[in-house]
């Protein structure tokens, strides 16, 4: 049981072993071929479909009438419906394109583990996010409070130690500061950055409300924190003195994994966002992050279980129309037999980016309105692969979360770690954050590519860190996020835009996390609940 | 002539290397045999006399100065190219090992004593006395100086041992070669044959460079202190047993799991005392770890067990419980009791699958918390989802290391079973091939230690003794409140403490 001499003297020896290891063989390439690649599911081809929403013309049998209908069983839809349903109001139905509930926040699963398609994780809320306190203890994600009064995470839900580690000059190293190539210069930036973080996290305005509050309404609109927003996070870096290279590169990657953008594409505000927001002054300093095996899929199954509400999936919404009498139709494309179907209602819930919004409410469609073009998305290709055994590898052992330092994409997620399935077979989740300047290309590219392309895009992401991944690999399956995250660019998260997309519209609501500039579940979370309660008291129901 | 400059830079390289060799010889006899001031000194003195072995011999070469020059810079480059492979490979052979280990610096030192002074000689004619020595000399000195810097801030952390020495092997070689050629008027007729050679040595080094990593395969089988009976790599773990004069014993990865001439000790120790503090003689049996059968058999010695479920996550080790003769006699054959049923599973997962309340006893018998999928088996989560499944008043206990070498974490083990809601009597025993052990006997109500066992009998236990194992010294005794901490999943506080604790004991 003692840890022997050996163990020290092959801790030396096997550090030789890498060298030759990293050389890549032609087979590679071969067998990188062989490795099954197909899409999982491609919402865009339906999209296409219903872009041109007037042609699908329900029969007359083929239309039900109902209360409100909720479009999108993405976070905010089904947050509404929970709302909707724990006000005792359940005259609705959700409805839902894909042939699953959860949108970006869809979980999935293969015969060895639960994964996720897109968002995989939240912070552990503070106790001023009341309701989603509530929410994650009503599941036991949150055991109690503490004597401060905020919440404590449960230790199945918090994120299993080892959590974060990163590729750096052939080794991986614990945490993702990439400690390797850290020096002087980048350690005095860092405390820069960190002297900068405290700052904010500190700051009151004179309502007592912080600079950066999840959700965003409770957060802070004074001069100083709305001046954040007028620059780019790049430009307040240089600004900041803040230059090194490795916190740069960390800096770019927070934007990446948070907006899918680069700092030189986000708000000031926006970048200091992701540092700040999750800042803690206790513990080691940031909030718990909580995570289940199918990311936050694990959420989006309690919030449908809180509802349990009607929810029609493979339905895409294809148009949504105020009448002049009050009321609004829904038509809607059953994506399996082609069949049209309407909806009539006294509210509809637009719980679907805004983009959505402007192609689906005929209004809309005729005459755009001026905050539509404010929205920018990116988008995200992610890919799950399907390990026989898991990936060799120097240095610090095998993490939830696996970032090569340096790398364009984001790095992986371990499917299986947080279930403590330390052995055998494992799922990795591999996001990329397409975060050129120009969003719409790079979405044309994406939805571009092949199965094929976008495995060799995974293979020689991951190449350097795991020679031995492609021989490990027996199935690789690929989501793509076209829309996936708004972009918090500079001006938008204090501008007009997004108030104003968010009034609504001849009984037509609309409930996004792209209204809060940031696309996070919280967000999402609590535009669900300002929705529903808007709809409630439209339905003459005071809540 | 115009050569004599490059020569030169020739003495840097043998210089460079020469104490390369040296310094490798050093550092794997500190590793492998300990006690670094000692080996150092030593080698150091060996090498620097058997130089003068050399010097002096260089006296007796009269022909073909040149030729044998090159010779020898050939001879270095293979024996100490290979040196550290070579060393690690015999390390196994305890009694022999240091002889091979000084012979091996004993030649290498002789031949590099050699290469000086008869390139001094080489050289005599083409430079006055004093310019000779004084350049030789420099260079070799600022030889000494790369190769101190470049060992440790370099090589070692770069390549690793094997390969920094036959890396240098290797340049020893080329340099070698290269002499073929600044010699060439006068080395006369043997030049070719000569650089045959040469490039038989750069292939065979250049050969066992790419074959290092087999080197370092072979050699692991080969590190143990006594013959390997029986060795099996399994998907989880590195299964090796030896066999010694006073008995067997079973290391996973390289690590000592037991030793048959004391393991009734610390099996008696781990299985009694759950059965002494139960309340009713249990019936239903969980072990948790254990593979090899030895806690089975142990417990199969009590009244009134109807069911043992154990979960090992290594098939291969109930199948060597079951197959492999030396450890079949040892565990009684505890796995063909029919009452014995074993699951293959990672005990985290699979205690959330096992039904409510099931047992009345458990015996957990981890590995120490030595890396995070272990660590995951002391968490307070681990202990709570283990409460699940234990009958009520049910008695566990726990092998929790050394609270003598390790004594934050055996006590940051028991603060986490206590903290997942486990009433807890710490106690330990001694194993003389582990020293002092720790265990937790735990239950969910509050209970007294035990004072009566419930089997006669035993070799190691009886009540005296039972009653004696919980009380602690001074020197391992719980220490301040804020010196452990709760081992959390995600925390794993103990993983991190447990590999500081035992690194100071190494
Ligand atoms: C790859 C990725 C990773 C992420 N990671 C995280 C993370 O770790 N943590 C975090 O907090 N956030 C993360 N996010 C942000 C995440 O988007 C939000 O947390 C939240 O899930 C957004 O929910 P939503 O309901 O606002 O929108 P969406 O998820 O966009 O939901 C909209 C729903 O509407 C449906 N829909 C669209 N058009 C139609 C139509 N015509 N008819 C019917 N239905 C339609 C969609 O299929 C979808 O289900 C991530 C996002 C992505 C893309």
């Amino acid at each position: 049981m003692a840890v022997t001499r050996r163990g020290a003297l092959f801790g030396l020896g096997s550090a030789a072993a890498a060298a030759l290891g990293a050389s890549c063989t032609r087979d590679d390439a071969a067998r990188a071929r062989d490795v099954d690649a197909a899409f999982a599911f491609s919402p865009e081809v339906v999209g296409h479909r219903i872009r041109d929403g007037a042609r699908v013309e329900p029969s007359p049998d083929a239309w039900r009438d109902l209360g409100v209908v909720i479009v999108g069983a993405g976070v905010a839809g089904l947050s509404a419906a929970r709302a909707l349903s724990a006000a005792d109001f359940h005259d609705f139905v959700v409805l839902e394109l894909e042939s699953a509930i959860g949108g970006t926040a869809r979980g999935g699963r293969t015969d060895v583990s639960p994964h996720p398609w897109g968002a995989h994780y939240t912070n552990l809320p503070r106790a001023e996010n009341v309701d989603y306190v509530a929410f994650l203890r009503a599941h036991g994600a949150v055991e109690g409070l503490d004597a401060a009064g905020e919440p404590i995470a449960a230790e199945g839900a918090i994120c299993r130690d080892p959590d974060e580690r990163s590729y750096t000059a052939g080794k991986w190293f614990e945490g993702l500061l990439p400690v390797a190539v850290m020096n002087a210069a980048a350690a005095a930036d860092l405390a820069k950055l960190e002297a900068q973080v405290a700052r904010w996290a500190a700051f009151r305005d004179a309502r007592g409300r912080r600079a950066f509050a999840l959700p965003r309404a409770l957060g802070s609109d004074a001069d100083e924190v709305r001046a954040l927003d007028t620059q780019t996070f790049a430009a307040w870096l240089d600004a900041a003195g803040i230059t090194a290279p490795p916190v740069r590169w960390l800096c770019d990657y927070a934007c990446r994994d948070d907006f899918g953008a680069r700092p030189d594409a986000v708000s000031a505000w926006a970048g200091l966002h992701y540092f700040t927001s999750r800042h803690r002054e206790t513990g080691d300093g940031s909030a718990p992050v909580l995570t289940w095996p199918e990311g936050n899929g694990r959420m989006v199954d309690w919030l449908a279980a809180d509802a349990h509400p009607e929810i029609l999936t493979g339905l895409a919404v294809a148009d949504v129309q105020p009448l002049e009498a009050g009321g609004v139709e829904v038509r809607a494309l059953d994506v399996a037999t082609g069949a049209a179907r309407g909806f009539r209602a006294k509210q509809v819930l637009l719980a679907v980016p805004q983009v959505f919004a402007g192609r689906l409410l005929r209004s809309f469609r005729d005459a755009p309105p001026a905050h539509l073009a404010e929205f920018v998305y990116g988008p995200w290709l992610v890919a799950n692969l399907e390990l026989h055994t898991r990936p060799g590898a120097r240095g610090y052992p095998l993490s939830w979360d696996n970032v090569p330092y340096g790398s364009d994409a984001l790095g992986y997620i371990c499917a299986t770690h947080q279930a403590g399935n330390d052995w055998g077979p494992t799922v990795l989740t591999w996001y990329e954050a397409l975060a050129d300047a120009d969003a719409k290309a790079a979405r044309k590219a994406l939805l571009s590519w092949d199965a094929a392309a976008c495995r060799d895009r995974v293979f020689a992401d991951l190449r350097s860190a795991h020679p031995d991944l492609v021989r490990r690999t027996t199935r690789v399956t690929f989501a793509r996020h076209g829309h996936a995250m708004v972009r918090p660019r500079p001006g938008f998260v204090f501008g007009a835009a997004r108030e104003a997309a968010a009034q609504p519209f001849r009984g037509v609501h609309f409930a996004h996390t792209d209204l809060s500039g940031l696309a996070l579940f919280e967000e999402a979370f609590w535009h669900g609940r300002r929705a529903a309660a808007e709809i409630l008291v439209a339905q003459g129901r005071t809540g | 002539m115009d050569r004599v400059p490059l020569l030169f830079l020739n003495v840097l390289v043998v210089a460079t290397c020469g104490l390369v060799y040296e310094l490798l010889a050093g550092t794997l006899a500190s590793y492998v045999l300990g006690d670094s001031v000692t080996q150092f000194s030593l080698i150091i003195g060996l090498y620097l006399s058997a130089m003068g072995v050399g010097a002096w011999l260089s006296g007796k070469i009269e022909r073909n100065l040149a030729m044998r020059f090159l010779d020898v810079e050939l001879g270095v480059a293979i024996i100490g190219g290979l040196s550290a492979p070579i060393l690690l490979l015999s390390f196994a052979r305890l009694s022999w090992f240091p002889v091979v280990l000084y012979g091996l610096v004993f030649v290498i030192g002789t031949l590099v004593g050699l290469e000086l002074p008869i390139l001094m000689r080489i050289c005599q004619d083409r430079l006055s006395f004093k310019d000779l020595v004084s350049r030789i000399l420099t260079f070799d000195y600022l030889g000494a100086l790369v190769g101190s810097l470049l060992f440790p801030l370099v090589f070692v952390p770069k390549l690793g041992l094997l390969k920094t020495s036959v890396f240098f092997g290797l340049c020893n070689a080329a340099v070698a070669l290269w002499g073929t050629w600044l010699l060439a008027d006068v080395l006369g007729a043997g030049v070719r044959l000569l650089r045959a050679r040469a490039l038989f040595v750069i292939a065979l080094l250049g050969f066992a460079f790419t074959q290092v990593d087999l080197i370092e395969g072979l050699a692991e089988d080969d590190l143990f202190p006594d013959p390997v009976v029986l060795s099996k790599t399994t998907p989880y773990q590195r299964v090796v047993f030896t066999q010694s004069k006073r008995g067997f014993n079973l290391y996973l990865n390289g690590n000592l799991q037991f030793s048959s001439g004391d393991e009734y000790r610390y099996h008696e120790a781990l299985v009694h005392p759950a059965f002494a503090a139960a309340p009713a003689p249990p019936r239903h049996v969980l072990v948790l770890g254990g593979g090899d059968g030895l806690a089975v058999r142990e417990i199969l010695k009590q009244p009134g067990v109807e069911t043992v479920d154990l979960v090992d996550l290594d098939p291969a080790m109930p199948a060597l419980a079951r197959g492999f003769r030396p450890l079949v006699e040892l565990n009684g054959d505890a796995f063909a009791d029919p009452r014995v049923t074993a699951h293959e599973a990672d005990a985290f997962i699979w205690v959330d699958t096992a039904p409510a309340g099931r047992f009345d006893a458990a015996i957990i018998d981890f590995p120490d918390p030595n890396n995070f999928a272990l660590g995951k088996l002391y968490t307070r989560l681990f202990y709570q989802k283990l409460r699940r499944i234990l009958a009520p008043g049910a008695a566990v206990t726990i092998q929790c290391t050394s609270p003598l070498y390790a004594r934050l974490s055996y006590w940051s083990i028991i603060r986490t079973i206590e903290a997942a809601g486990f009433r807890v009597h710490p106690y330990h025993a001694t194993v003389p091939s582990f020293g002092i052990w720790g265990y937790a006997l735990a239950r969910t109500v509050p209970f007294d230690p035990p004072q009566r066992l419930t089997v006669t009998g035993l070799r190691f236990l009886n009540d005296r003794e039972l009653a004696s194992m919980f009380t602690f010294p001074a020197d391992m005794a719980a220490p301040g409140a804020d010196a452990v901490e709760i081992n959390r999943l995600d925390n794993q506080w103990l993983v991190r403490t447990y590999e500081t604790e035992w690194r100071r004991w190494q």
